[in-house]
């Protein structure tokens, strides 16, 4: 009896490994595939029945994509998309946070209903006036032009006024007492204790900055300004039915994100998961 | 009531100084842009940048454009294609990692890892895989299935890829809710002798119900407003165009490349008015299948 309870458990582990398995294989296959064809002559990538492995492992492919993009300037760009992003996020959300989840003033659940507003919208509703503004201002094909929808973060302020509801008043109250000024209570006491929620907002901004498509190609035109995901799809058309190429392109565009997602992996699924998750 | 602390009293100059930046920012970036798109719904393109106030035509004109009616159709097509399929798996995932198994952190990273590849690059293998004559898949198989040029066929394709870039990133969410659920719960059924496939319905199910609720708006409001992956997959000159574009595309062709803002942005009110309508459906729904007795 005993040992068929325990031999029909192995049974089920061995499914649930089974499973798991084959979902990574499906996971990680396309991303063998895009290596693989990277470092193949582009004869090699069309060859029928198709060949898994290159003959030779050469770095044309790489060399192409980065002669037909600016890649270093695409790096630049995305880079300093994602710092303004990350530290306006932090900065005036956290004020803002704060304000919202400790403090008392007029008017304060009509501005936090402004707030939740623009979380329920999807972002395309601003983004022809958002624009126009840009362009009335003389400012596209610029960083400043990238980081714009993103100088304030509505979703950052009700993510950290949350963290800030999570702090006992009774913390904030000692510290008033002894004689901190309302500002020091906040930057001094408060402020070091959201860190893993200020963590999370980072990369949670930092993700969603990489990734936007829309906004970028709206507003920088120039190849010189662009981000790696804009940036990229300019190649698209450039390479049509060169896949090496095009393989090797995107490789160059993903690596920084997933050489960091490597070393901070824990953080990044954390992260995510805590903003997701509110 | 509870009494307002000594902090929050006498707060007010430093807390509207403190929220200024972010209402400033918003009022800007955010509400005023909100009310002219819905004025420029209203209004004529005129040369130079300037708009004529014109009623209804721009609505009048969309609801007579089968072009709009297909991209809607589209969108909400690419919502049934993704959204039951991918929660399903997304589910499944969660409750498979949560088992007592070794190398977990590791088979979460992998399923997670899409979430961090942009999407014009995910976009980019995947084309490459379902290249008609030199994909993988069809060289594989010895089919012939134009997974990106037929009409029938590419709203599928975009689909798989939908549900393969998102499954990592519900998987977290909804095994984050899991492994809330108390440990006693499930101790108690197995000396009742529950199998582990009732204890999945009877436990597992209602107490995640919650997660899961949010994680099927989430994904409900994302896939209506699909963008990136399409217009990175199907290029405006591929034959197939009209039979993938999602609304957001149509939007995107409309107002930056045809230059029809006004018409544009009636698009966007309307595809926000479907999210909303929707989200309302969703929440009456909830009351029938989520379980908030914690």
């Amino acid at each position: 009896m005993k040992n068929n309870l325990s031999s029909s458990r192995k049974v089920s582990t061995a499914l649930v490994y089974a499973a798991l398995i084959a979902g990574s294989i499906t996971m990680i296959f396309p991303f063998v595939w895009m290596l693989l064809t990277s470092f193949k002559t582009q004869a090699e990538s069309m060859a029928i029945p198709p060949q898994i492995f290159p003959a030779q492992w050469n770095f044309d492919n790489f060399t192409k994509a980065l002669e037909s993009l600016p890649f270093w300037n695409l790096y630049l760009n995305t880079f300093l998309l994602i710092f303004f992003r990350v530290i306006c996020a932090v900065v005036f959300s956290s004020m803002a946070g704060y304000a919202f989840a400790k403090l008392e003033f007029p008017c304060k659940n009509l501005l936090f209903g402004l707030v939740l507003m623009q979380m329920m919208l999807p972002s395309q509703i601003f983004i022809i006036p958002q624009y126009q503004m840009l362009a009335k201002m003389g400012l596209t094909n610029t960083i400043f032009a990238l980081v714009f929808p993103g100088l304030v973060s509505a979703f950052g302020t009700f993510f950290l006024r949350q963290a800030y509801m999570g702090i006992p008043n009774e913390i904030a109250e000692a510290a008033y007492l002894d004689g901190c000024t309302k500002w020091q209570t906040f930057t001094k006491v408060l402020l070091p204790l959201t860190k893993s929620s200020l963590a999370a907002l980072s990369i949670f901004t930092a993700v969603f900055a990489y990734a936007d498509l829309m906004w970028p190609l709206i507003c920088n035109t120039d190849l010189n300004m662009m981000t790696l995901s804009a940036g990229l799809s300019t190649l698209n058309g450039q390479y049509t039915t060169n896949f090496p190429v095009l393989m090797a392109g995107s490789l160059l565009a993903m690596v920084p994100m997933v050489i960091l997602y490597l070393l901070f992996q824990k953080q990044f699924i954390e992260g995510i998961a805590m903003t997701g998750g509110k | 009531m509870k009494k307002p602390s000594k902090l929050a009293r006498n707060g007010s100059t430093w807390g509207l100084a403190m929220v200024a930046p972010t209402i400033i920012g918003l009022l800007i970036l955010n509400i005023v842009p909100f009310f002219q798109t819905i004025y420029m719904s209203f209004s004529k393109t005129k040369a130079f940048g300037a708009y004529e106030f014109c009623g209804f035509a721009n609505y009048i004109e969309m609801f007579q454009t089968p072009e709009f009616w297909k991209a809607t159709w589209n969108s909400v097509y690419f919502c049934i294609l993704t959204v039951p399929i991918g929660v399903f798996l997304s589910l499944l995932v969660a409750v498979l990692l949560n088992a007592k198994i070794k190398g977990k952190t590791v088979f979460r990273a992998i399923y997670f890892l899409p979430m961090v590849v942009a999407p014009a690059a995910v976009a980019m293998v995947w084309k490459w895989i379902f290249n008609t004559e030199y994909g993988i898949i069809n060289t594989l198989f010895g089919a012939n299935v134009r997974w990106l040029t037929d009409p029938n066929v590419v709203m599928i394709t975009c689909a798989i890829v939908a549900i393969w870039s998102a499954i990592g990133y519900d998987a977290v969410l909804l095994l984050s809710g899991i492994q809330n659920i108390s440990k006693s719960l499930y101790e108690a059924a197995g000396m009742d002798g529950a199998s582990k496939v009732r204890q999945f319905f009877t436990i597992t199910l209602p107490m995640v119900s919650p997660t899961l609720f949010v994680v099927l708006i989430m994904r409900l409001m994302a896939s209506l407003k699909v963008y990136d992956l399409i217009y990175m997959m199907v290029e405006q000159t591929n034959p197939a165009l009209t039979s993938a574009q999602s609304l957001m595309y149509l939007f995107y062709r409309e107002s930056f490349i045809a230059g029809n803002k006004g018409y544009a942005s009636a698009i966007v009110i309307w595809t926000v008015l479907l999210i909303g309508l929707v989200t309302i459906v969703q929440f009456i729904g909830q009351k029938k299948w989520v379980n908030y007795e914690v």
